[in-house]
């Protein structure tokens, strides 16, 4: 038999339903792998106690034939981003100290009660702000993926612990949350599926903030299936969010048996980049000829604002990241530096508990948001905004998804670009528009690179038209027969 | 546009972050670098373009005027640094903060 911890989450959910095994079972040899692959930093927290507890009481449901769904009894890890009651909630950084919630983020609480079983809080960038998770006040994560000569290779950030988790067969499925590229550009790094749904789909209650109007919820898991699973137990309505859509939760697997058939695939020209490595071009070419050999057709169109949409990105995100993590100020909970009047303490605070990116991005968005800037960049920024979500619009009347690479490179070292804030913003060059735009997106593992790293391939569809996003990435997924797998983090193959 | 040392110092103190004063020469050259890049975006012709205002194209729905949630001080200061319980242990306790008013 596979090991427990190789299964699928589909496949795990139909072994808990044949009664092949049992949640704690499978909890415990997950349990087992986090402690064998603490080398990878994946993990903030460890909840081993919270995990057996819910499993055996996913057991007992099941036993009495109340099993709560397909997510009954599966292990995953959750993003330390999401505030869980009684567990410790760090958001990647210093300034959250001993911060431990009294309520329940509403994507958790869905899982859970949904019947997940919660593994631990995973690292990340600090307030998710990073595309190599080297920014963690926690420490770096490491790729389960080793470059040349056995190097250790960033997982992609900011959801790199979540994404580590799952390619180093930690855990079968994880959430984490996506501003810019937070779920899909780790996914790519490290081989798996990472999805963003639409703005709205899921709720951002109880999710530390960083840029309201982009951050969502979702899935990384390593099929397709699974996050299509995952998601329809994160998602729904919730009155707490007021940008949550009063949408019914579709069955988001209804299409992933549908094929591409007759299906239009937009190819937009903007995304073909200078000095963009050969071999994603190349992959890129590969990822159309396999829709087209599905049946789907490739049609040429223009997002003439996509050059534009990062340095927009630079604006928004920040003057909102400025504004949220005001509320960090010493008074109320976490860190606290004792000063002589308030306001020392609050800059004392302040210039403690946030590292550098956190500190840079602050400050970006108390400038662009202050007197007399304001309407040169941030209303400009959000001028811009409107173009771009207007040229998806105009390219969705052709076509029924977009086709592009996830990310500009494979993974690279830990300790690289981190001397040029500019060169690693250049990540999230192909997932920003889409969440510029509050599309949803799925990174797909594409491909290997000259040296054996994945590569994502990335697929964008109308708002809340998830089931077409997931059903061609099935189509891509299956075409795509990837099946390479990382080293164990043990040592030797798995 | 660049932003020197005097603006950084003054933002940083809008932030609330207290930067040291052999940091501002650095941190102004990379502020200054992300802004112009950022700047990029002049090229761009918005007129008669308004501003994005709502991500998702929709009505969002309004909940009602109502109060769904409190009485839960006591949650709300476990986390506090140095709180001053309330009376036993129980409500009326408050966060404390360096003196305000002299």
């Amino acid at each position: 038999m596979t090991a427990l911890t190789e299964l699928s989450l589909a496949e795990a959910g139909q072994g808990l339903e044949a009664s092949d095994f049992t949640a704690e079972e499978l909890t415990r040899a997950c349990i087992e792998a986090l402690e064998g692959g603490r080398d990878l930093n994946a993990f903030i927290t460890e909840t081993p106690d919270i995990a057996v507890d819910r499993a055996k009481a996913s057991d007992a449901r099941r036993a009495d034939g109340k099993a709560a769904g397909s997510m009954d009894g599966i292990p995953i890890a959750v993003k330390d981003l999401f505030c869980t009651e009684g567990v410790l909630t760090t958001a990647g950084s210093h300034i959250l100290d001993g911060f431990t919630p009294a309520y329940e983020s509403t994507v958790s609480a869905n899982l859970k009660d949904s019947g997940a079983v919660m593994l631990g809080k995973t690292n990340l960038d600090e307030f998710a702000m990073g595309s190599a998770n080297v920014t963690s006040y926690y420490g770096p994560v490491k790729n389960p993926w080793k470059g040349p000569g056995g190097k250790d290779m960033v997982p992609g950030g900011s959801s790199g612990g979540s994404a580590a988790a799952v390619a180093g067969g930690l855990c079968p499925g994880a959430i984490g949350t996506d501003t810019g590229g937070s779920i899909r550009q780790p996914a790519s790094f490290t081989g798996i599926v990472g999805m963003k749904p639409t703005y709205g789909r899921c709720s951002r209650w109880g999710i530390v903030a960083f840029a309201s109007s982009l951050d969502q919820a979702g899935p990384l898991t390593r099929t397709v299936e699974d996050a299509a699973i995952m998601l329809g137990a994160m998602a729904g309505h919730d009155a707490k969010d007021s940008t949550s859509a009063p949408i019914d939760v579709a069955d988001f697997s209804a299409g992933l048996k549908e094929g591409v058939k007759g299906m239009k695939v937009g190819i937009p020209e903007e995304y073909t980049l200078d000095g963009m490595p050969a071999e994603i071009e190349a992959l890129w070419q590969q990822g159309m000829d396999w829709l087209k050999g599905q049946g789907a057709e490739c049609i040429d169109v223009s997002l003439p604002h996509t050059k534009y949409a990062l340095p927009a990105y630079y604006i928004v995100a920040p003057a909102e990241a400025s504004s949220n993590l005001a509320r960090y100020d010493g008074v109320r909970y976490g860190l606290r530096v004792e000063g002589e009047t308030l306001d020392d303490m609050y800059m004392a605070t302040r210039a403690l508990g946030f590292g550098d990116e956190v500190r840079r991005r602050v400050l970006i968005g108390t400038y662009v948001l202050s007197a007399g800037y304001y309407d040169a960049y941030y209303r400009q920024a959000q001028k811009v905004r409107t173009l771009i979500a207007r040229d998806f619009r105009e390219a969705f009347e052709q076509v029924d998804v977009l086709l592009t690479p996830t990310a500009p490179s494979a993974a690279f070292a830990i300790g690289d670009k981190m001397d040029d804030p500019v060169a690693m913003y250049l990540n999230d060059v192909f997932t920003v528009p889409a969440s510029m735009a509050g599309l949803p997106a799925i990174s797909v593992p594409a491909g290997l690179d000259g040296d054996g790293l994945p590569l994502g391939l990335h697929l964008i569809a109308k708002p809340f038209d998830e089931v077409t996003l997931f059903r061609s990435a099935s189509a891509l997924e299956e075409a795509a027969g990837f099946d390479a797998r990382p080293p164990s983090p043990k040592g030797g193959a798995s | 546009m660049s932003l020197d040392k005097d603006t950084v110092r003054k933002i940083a103190f809008l932030a609330r972050i207290r930067v040291p004063a052999e940091a501002l020469d650095g941190l102004s050259g990379e502020l200054s670098n992300i802004i112009g890049w950022v700047e990029q975006l002049n090229e761009v012709d918005t007129k008669g373009v308004e501003p994005m205002t709502s991500v998702a194209d929709m009505d969002w729905p309004r909940r009602d005027d109502e109060i769904t949630d409190g009485d839960r001080a006591t949650d709300i200061l476990a986390n506090a640094t140095d709180p001053e319980p309330g009376p036993g242990g129980g409500d009326g306790g408050f966060f404390t903060v360096p003196k305000v008013v002299e």
